[in-house]
C-alpha cells in the first residue's frame, strides 16, 4: 500500500488551502475507518473484494477437492452444500459487486469532474457495513448446525428448516442490500448532479453510463430480495407463512420474488463488466467506442428487459406454458442489446492499432468467452433444452463464463489499466502476461468441460456422482488449483507493484481518452477536480 | 436552488422508490396468488365440484398408488390400502390413518403432489383431509377419508397416478387450531 504516504502528501498541500476534506488528520487505522475520500473508499472496496474473493476462492478448491472422486471423500454432505452457499453469496456480494463499486468509486468522480462523491459520509458508511456482513456470513459455520446449505439462492422449503446459520446470513443479505443501496443512490447523485460544466450526459464515459444505470438496477431490485428474506426470517420465527407449505404458503413465490430480484442482479454484476471493456478496448485499440451512443441505448434496454425475464430461472416449476413461452421469447429478445455490445466492441478493434498489453487481453478474453457464455445462456433459455438441462453442470458452466470470464475478466482489466493511475507505479507486463494465459487456460479447465458433464446429466449441488464422470471431474479440480495457483501470481506482482513498483508515465495507454488521465496528473493526486475542469 | 439541496431532493427520490420496491417484493405475495387462481394453477389443493355428470369410463382403469409422509411430525401416517384400481368417472373413497405418537396435541397440513405431475389437475378431491389443517390430541388415532374422481378427460398414456401427501407441522399452533 505505497500509494498511502503519497496520497497524504497531496492531502496536507491541499489543507494548506483550506480543502481539507481528509478524515480529519486522522493517521493509521483511524484515517481508513473515519475516510470520506473516494479514493480511499474505493482502496477500501477494492482490498476486501480482493479478501473476500481468496476466500470464495479457497471454498471452491474445497469443492472441487471432494469432486476430483465419486464418493465422499474428504468432507460430508452436509459442510459441502454449506460450502456451495457461501461460495455463491461471498462471490457475488462480496466479491464482484464491492470491486465494481471499487472501481466506481475512484473513477466516476475522476471520470465526470467532480471533486468527490456525492455524499461522502454516506460512502464511507456504505463501506463499512461490508465487514460486518462478510462476518455474519462466515460466523455462521461457528454457530451450531453450520452455515446455511440451501445454495445462494436461499430457497424454502429448506431456510425454514435451517437452523441459526440462515438468521445470521439473512442478516447478513439484509446489510449487503443496504450498503448496495447507499451507495447506488450515491453513485446516481454523483453522475446526475456533479458532472464538470460541459460533460453532457452523453460526454460521460461509458463506463459511468453503465455504472448508473446499474445503480437503478440495484435501487430497484435490492429491496425485493431484502422483502423474499425478510418473510423467510417471518416464515421461521414468527409464525407468517409465505412460503411455508404447512401454513398454505408456497415455497415457488418464493422463487418469483427471488428471480425478480435475482435476474437485474446478473446484470448488476455483468453492466459494469461491460463499462470496464468498453473503457479498456478503445484504448488500447487506439480508437473511440464504435457506437457510444448505441451502447447507451442497448445498456438501458438490457437493464429494462431484466426485469421481465426472471422466470427462466424456474421453467421447471410447472408453470403454464404460455409463461414459458413469454419468458422464453423475452429471454431471447436480450441477445439483441447484447449483441449489438458485442458487435460494438469488435467494431472498435476493426483496424485499430492494437497492443496487447495485458488489461487488453482480459478485455479480448472477456469478449470470447463471455460470448460463449451467452450463447450458453440463449441455450438455457429455450424451454424444452432448458428442462434437460435444469440444475445439471451445464447450468454451472454457463454462469460461470458470465461471472468468472465476464465479470472477473472485466475487474482483472480494470486493475490492470487502472493501477498506474491510483499508485503511479506499472505492474510488471511479463508477470501480467503470464497471469492472464494461465488463468485463460485454466479457466477453460475447470469450466469448458462442465458443459459435457452436465449435457451427461450430472446435477450440480451434490457432493458425490456417478462413476462414468470421474474423468472430466478430475480435469475440472485439476484446472481448479491450477486457477487458483495462478492467481498467486496476480497477488505478488500486485504488492511488487505498490512496493517497488517502476514509476508509471503520465500516459501509460496513450489510446485513453477519457478526463482521468488527459485532465489528470498520474498518480491522481489525492484531491482531484477541486475546481472543475475546463472541457471543449 | 444549491447543490446541496438537489443532491438531497435526489436522494429521497430514490430512497422512496427502494422503499417502494420493498414493499413490492410484498405485493408480489397477493398478486402471485391471484394470478394462479386465475389462471389456475395450483388447482391440485383445491375442492373439486361435486360431478355434474357422473359418466363412468368403463372402456379403461386407472392405477391409484397411494403414499404418504410425515415431514419432522411425530405422526405415524399411512394409507389404509396401498393402491386402488378404479375408472375414469368413478367416484371412489380411501383412507388414511394418522397416530399422533406424542404426548401433546400436534397441528399437521397436508399437502398433495402427483406423479406423473400432469395428473394432479385430473384428479378431483370432493373431500380431502388436506383442505383443512388437523388437529391430534395426545395418542389420538384418525382414520381420515379422500373423496375423489378421476376425470375421464385424463390423458390415454397416463395409466397409474401416484398420489403422494405430506403432512408438515404447522409451527406455533401447539396444538391449538
Amino acid at each position: 500500500m505505497s500509494s498511502v504516504p503519497h496520497a497524504h502528501d497531496h492531502a496536507h498541500a491541499h489543507d494548506d488551502h483550506g480543502h481539507g476534506h481528509h478524515a480529519g488528520g486522522y493517521g493509521g487505522i483511524m484515517r481508513w475507518i473515519t475516510t470520506t475520500n473516494h479514493k480511499d473508499i474505493g482502496t477500501l472496496y477494492l482490498w476486501f473484494a480482493g479478501v473476500m474473493f481468496f476466500v470464495g476462492g479457497m471454498m471452491a478448491l474445497l469443492i472441487r477437492l471432494e469432486l476430483f472422486h465419486p464418493g465422499l471423500q474428504y468432507i460430508n454432505p452436509d459442510f459441502y452444500n454449506q460450502l456451495v452457499t457461501s461460495h455463491g453469496l461471498i462471490m457475488i456480494f462480496g466479491a464482484i459487486m464491492p470491486a465494481f463499486v471499487g472501481f466506481a468509486n475512484w473513477q466516476i468522480p475522476m471520470m465526470i469532474g467532480a471533486p468527490d462523491m456525492a455524499f461522502a459520509r454516506l460512502n464511507n458508511w456504505s463501506f463499512w457495513l461490508l465487514p460486518f456482513a462478510a462476518t455474519l456470513l462466515i460466523g455462521a459455520y461457528f454457530v451450531p448446525g453450520g452455515a446455511p446449505g440451501t445454495g445462494w439462492t436461499l430457497y424454502p422449503p429448506l431456510t425454514v428448516q435451517m437452523g441459526i446459520g440462515m438468521d445470521l446470513t439473512i442478516f447478513a443479505v439484509h446489510i449487503l442490500g443496504m450498503s448496495s443501496i447507499l451507495g447506488s443512490i450515491n453513485i446516481i447523485t454523483t453522475i446526475l448532479n456533479l458532472r464538470a460544466p460541459g460533460m453532457t450526459l452523453m460526454r460521460i464515459p461509458l463506463f459511468c453510463w453503465t455504472w448508473l444505470i446499474t445503480a437503478y438496477l440495484l435501487v430497484a431490485a435490492m429491496p425485493v430480495l431484502a422483502g423474499a428474506v425478510t418473510m423467510s426470517l417471518t416464515d421461521r420465527h414468527f409464525g407468517t407463512t409465505f412460503f411455508n407449505a404447512a401454513g398454505g404458503g408456497d415455497p415457488v413465490l418464493y422463487q418469483h420474488i427471488f428471480w425478480f430480484f435475482g435476474h437485474p442482479e446478473v446484470y448488476i454484476i455483468a453492466l459494469p463488466a461491460f463499462g470496464v471493456i468498453s473503457q479498456v478496448i478503445p484504448a488500447f485499440s487506439r480508437k473511440p467506442l464504435f457506437g457510444y451512443a448505441s451502447m447507451v441505448y442497448a445498456t438501458s434496454a438490457i437493464a429494462i428487459l431484466s426485469f421481465i425475464v426472471w422466470a427462466h430461472h424456474m421453467y421447471t416449476v410447472g408453470m403454464p406454458v404460455t409463461g414459458q413461452l413469454f419468458f422464453m421469447y423475452a429471454t431471447i429478445l436480450i441477445a439483441v442489446p447484447t449483441g449489438v455490445k458485442v458487435f460494438n466492441w469488435v467494431a472498435t478493434m476493426w483496424k485499430g492499432s492494437l497492443t496487447f498489453e495485458t488489461p487488453m487481453l482480459f478485455a479480448i478474453g472477456f469478449l470470447i468467452l463471455f460470448t460463449l457464455g451467452g450463447f450458453t445462456g440463449l441455450v438455457l433459455a429455450l424451454v424444452p433444452v432448458d428442462i434437460q438441462l435444469h440444475d445439471t453442470y451445464y447450468v454451472v458452466a454457463h454462469f460461470h463464463y458470465v461471472m468468472v470470464a465476464g465479470a472477473m475478466f472485466s475487474a482483472f482489466a480494470g486493475i490492470y489499466f487502472w493501477l498506474p493511475k491510483w499508485t503511479g507505479k506499472m505492474y510488471n507486463e511479463v508477470l501480467g502476461q503470464w497471469h492472464f494465459w494461465l488463468t485463460l487456460v485454466f479457466f477453460n479447465m475447470i469450466f469448458f468441460v462442465q458443459h459435457f458433464l452436465g449435457m451427461a446429466g450430472m446435477p450440480r449441488r451434490i457432493p458425490d456422482y456417478a462413476l462414468m464422470f470421474e474423468t472430466w471431474n478430475q480435469i475440472s479440480s485439476l484446472g481448479a488449483f491450477g486457477f487458483g495457483l495462478a492467481q498467486l501470481i496476480f497477488v505478488y506482482n500486485l504488492f511488487k507493484t505498490l512496493r517497488s513498483g517502476e514509476p508509471a508515465a503520465q500516459m501509460p495507454w496513450e489510446g485513453a481518452d477519457s478526463i482521468d488521465w488527459t485532465h489528470l496528473p498520474t498518480p491522481a493526486p489525492y484531491h482531484t477536480f477541486e475546481t472543475p475542469p475546463v472541457l471543449k | 436552488m444549491n447543490l446541496e439541496k438537489q443532491n438531497l431532493l435526489l436522494s429521497r427520490k430514490l430512497a422512496v422508490i427502494a422503499i417502494g420496491m420493498f414493499g413490492f417484493g410484498f405485493a408480489l405475495v397477493p398478486f402471485y396468488n391471484q394470478i394462479c387462481a386465475a389462471l389456475g394453477v395450483n388447482s391440485i389443493e383445491e375442492r373439486a365440484e361435486a360431478p355434474a355428470n357422473s359418466q363412468i369410463d368403463r372402456s379403461r382403469t386407472v392405477t391409484i398408488e397411494l403414499d404418504s409422509n410425515a415431514h419432522n411430525l411425530p405422526w405415524r401416517f399411512k394409507p389404509v390400502v396401498n393402491r386402488v384400481t378404479v375408472h375414469p368417472g368413478e367416484l371412489t373413497t380411501v383412507e388414511y390413518e394418522i397416530v399422533n405418537v406424542r404426548g401433546a396435541p400436534v397441528t399437521g397440513q397436508a399437502v398433495p403432489s402427483y406423479g406423473p405431475q400432469i395428473a394432479g389437475e385430473y384428479f378431483k378431491k370432493i373431500e380431502c383431509f388436506c383442505f383443512t389443517q388437523q388437529t391430534l390430541a395426545a395418542g389420538e388415532t384418525r382414520r381420515l377419508p379422500v373423496v375423489f374422481i378421476v376425470d375421464p378427460r385424463l390423458p390415454k398414456d397416463v395409466s397409474t397416478i401416484a398420489v403422494s401427501y405430506t403432512f408438515f407441522e404447522v409451527a406455533g399452533r401447539g396444538g391449538k387450531s
